[in-house]
């Protein structure tokens, strides 16, 4: 992988951009480091300003203040055209009056790569993503999924600096979208080029990434590998943004949390004392078969089982909430749809929701 | 669980929906064809008819023969003449218009007021637009007549509005907006995707024009003109209007032959004289489908 990296990836930097539309902050001081080959996605709800970043990196937009560079060359003032970036747009963004072969060879025809070689180079790029045989179909005549990849094809046989992805999984349909999300992974590391990717599912940026950039409101929230974002959330918002998670009522006091007799450490001690709600993970929230059990705080009836593969989520009406619980399959079997349990709750550091804090301070 | 799933209900149904789909189906479009068969085939048949009976009343290609005379041939050159010069500056300003609305806010102002302005006047025409201009630049015309008191003479070189470059001006009048109206679906169709992926691989605006634009409005842009060019070619009622000679251009031969002043009417030239008019058309509205069609696929 090391020797894949130095073919094509350089590092890309991103020092303090904004970017101001008509008064509106779209982007507001975006700092962000890529390393050579390193495939970071920027996650966040819509609005967030992940496309206005990838603009600004490919240069189709103006930055209001800050810098882009390209292995330590300031391009921040370079046109699009000259930025030597590769683009992957959400959809139809093949031209569609050329082949798939004449839409792959476009960039090189920009640069001058006679015929016989840009055309010898664009099938070198269509059997990279998987399309030997198409490379005479027009866009009408390719799936979704096909024409995706050979927009991929497209960005990357002009060997740019960067590949910049804005949400180019997301018009298609889920089986699709995630043996295309490999597939991207796999032409990227073989190719060794650093990449930007963007989206608003956590899980295909948990998925593809070698670091994930959680965006709020134009800022970076979190900034780490997968693992990291979704075990160790640093912020209330991310820990509700990537992955599910429980919004239980609970009293701080001194540096914990009580939630319904049960003690947690929190993320952050310094939370002030006062009612709260901490966001527990349905994984750290365990079931036992509690046939006999008549009440207490933490014992409800199972009211669905939803079967996710290898692991299921079952859903518990606890009379005055309902809370999700994350299992093995075979241990979910245990508790059908109806039948009475018991939670526990596993004593892994919580963070407490934002609008409370906010609430408890002003 | 519902009535899908009951057999009996949909036992029950299918006489009347099921295995005879076709005729009621079809039902729908009759009136269409009535529309068509009246107002279109009838038409046609009766000059393709007309056209074969000899003024002897026998059936022969006399006729075709009568109009291959060098006055009739003219009328038919000057309408195709002003139909080609009306179209094509009528098409480049139209898809200039078109472009200037396309390219601002869909939702805007500009787009709202010019659109239903272009639907309006696209479909003025006739005795009123005739006499609109000739009220206007007309050599009794206010803008002539207040232009003339200023000293300012509009037709040094003779009045040429009576005539055809003044009929090619007043159709422009209707051209123009049509354009607007039948271009703009085309340019709608451009996505805005394709100008920045032509700069991320490299390329400026001229390479954008020239390689994606350009070729991708191609189609739809001589399309359009086509169609100008049949409008225009069919056009009667304005240019009647304005040329006080007749026969001038192809629509007025054919009413000149049908009414002529000497008493000596020629029906049998006239439907002649339409039916080429008809073939012109046919062909015209031909190449135009066929280039409709080859860009929808392009430009969804
Ligand atoms: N050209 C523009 N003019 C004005 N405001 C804009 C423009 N482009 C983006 N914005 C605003 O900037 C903010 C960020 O937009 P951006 O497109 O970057 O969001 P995004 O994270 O990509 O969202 P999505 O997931 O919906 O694509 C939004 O509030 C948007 O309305
Ligand atoms: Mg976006």
């Amino acid at each position: 992988m090391s020797t894949n990296g130095s073919k094509l990836g350089v590092e890309v930097r991103l020092e303090q951009l904004r970017r101001v539309f008509a008064g509106v902050v779209a982007l507001d001081e975006l700092s962000l480091t890529l390393a050579p080959g390193e495939l970071v996605a920027l996650l966040g709800p819509s609005g967030c300003g992940k496309t206005t970043a990838l603009r600004l990196v490919a240069g189709l937009d103006e930055v209001t203040s800050g810098k882009v560079l390209f292995g330590g060359t300031d391009v921040t003032t370079l046109g699009a055209n000259k930025r030597d970036v590769g683009m992957v747009f959400q959809a139809y963004s093949l031209f569609p009056h050329m082949t798939a072969r004449q839409n792959v060879a476009f960039g090189l025809q920009m640069r001058h790569v006679d015929e016989q070689a840009r055309n010898r180079r664009s099938d070198e790029m269509l059997e990279l993503v998987g399309l030997s045989g198409y490379a005479d179909r027009f866009a009408h005549q390719l799936s979704g999924g096909q024409q995706q990849r050979v927009a991929l094809a497209r960005a990357l046989a002009i060997q740019p600096k960067v590949l910049l992805l804005d949400e180019p999984l997301s018009a298609l349909d889920a089986k699709v979208r995630g043996r295309l999300r490999d597939e991207i992974r796999r032409v990227q590391l073989e190719v060794g080029i650093t990449t930007l990717f963007v989206t608003h599912d956590q899980e295909e940026a948990l998925a593809i990434a070698d670091r994930v950039g959680v965006m709020n409101k134009g800022r970076l929230e979190q900034l780490g590998p997968p693992t990291t974002i979704y075990s160790r959330p640093a912020t209330p918002f991310v820990a509700e943004f990537v992955g599910l998670t429980n919004r239980m009522e609970g009293e701080v006091k001194g540096g914990e949390v009580i939630v319904r007799g049960t003690r947690l450490p929190l993320v952050r001690p310094d939370t002030p004392d006062g009612t709260a709600v901490a966001l527990v993970r349905p994984e750290a929230v365990s079931l036992a078969s509690d046939g006999d059990a008549g009440g207490g705080p933490l014992v409800g009836t199972v009211i669905a089982v939803a079967f996710l593969g290898a692991t299921s989520r079952v859903t518990v009406d606890l009379g005055d909430m309902i809370v999700l619980a994350q299992m093995p399959t075979s241990q979910a079997a245990a508790t059908p749809a109806g039948s009475r349990v018991s939670l526990t709750l596993r004593p892994d550091p919580v963070l407490i929701a934002r609008d409370e804090t906010a609430a408890a301070e002003a | 669980m519902t009535a899908a799933g009951n057999p009996a209900f949909n036992a029950a149904a299918r006489p009347l929906g099921g295995g005879r789909r076709l005729p009621l189906t079809w039902l729908g479009v009759v009136p269409f064809f009535i529309y068509v068969g009246i107002f279109l085939l009838l038409p046609t048949a009766i000059i393709l008819a007309g056209s074969l009976i000899g003024p002897d009343g026998s059936i022969s290609l006399s006729n075709f023969e009568g109009i291959n005379k060098p006055y009739m041939y003219k009328s038919f050159t000057n309408s195709i003449e002003i139909s080609t010069i009306s179209a094509v500056l009528g098409a480049i300003f139209g898809a200039l218009l078109a472009y200037a609305v396309a390219t601002g806010d869909p939702k805007g102002f500009l787009r709202r007021s010019v659109m239903s302005a272009a639907g309006v006047v696209a479909q003025f025409g006739g005795v009123t637009l005739t006499f609109a201009f000739v009220a206007t630049i007309g050599t009794e015309g206010f803008v002539y007549l207040w232009l003339q008191q200023h000293g300012i003479e509009m037709y040094p070189n003779g009045v040429w509005f009576f005539d055809l470059p003044g009929l090619t001006l007043i159709y422009l009048y209707f051209q123009i907006p049509l354009m607007v109206l039948v271009f703009i679906p085309a340019l709608d169709g451009i996505r805005p995707q394709w100008r920045e992926a032509t700069e991320s691989l490299g390329g400026n605006a001229w390479h954008y024009w020239r390689y994606v634009a350009g070729p991708l409005l191609f189609p739809s842009f001589l399309g359009c003109t086509l169609l100008l060019f049949a409008n225009a070619f069919s056009a009667y009622a304005t240019a009647a209007a304005l040329l006080t000679q007749g026969g001038v251009i192809a629509p007025l031969q054919v009413q000149a032959l049908l009414t002529s002043e000497t008493g000596s009417s020629a029906p049998g030239l006239a439907k002649a004289l339409a039916l080429a008019m008809v073939a012109v058309v046919l062909v015209v509205m031909s190449l135009y489908a066929l280039l409709q069609r080859r860009t929808s696929q392009w430009l969804r």
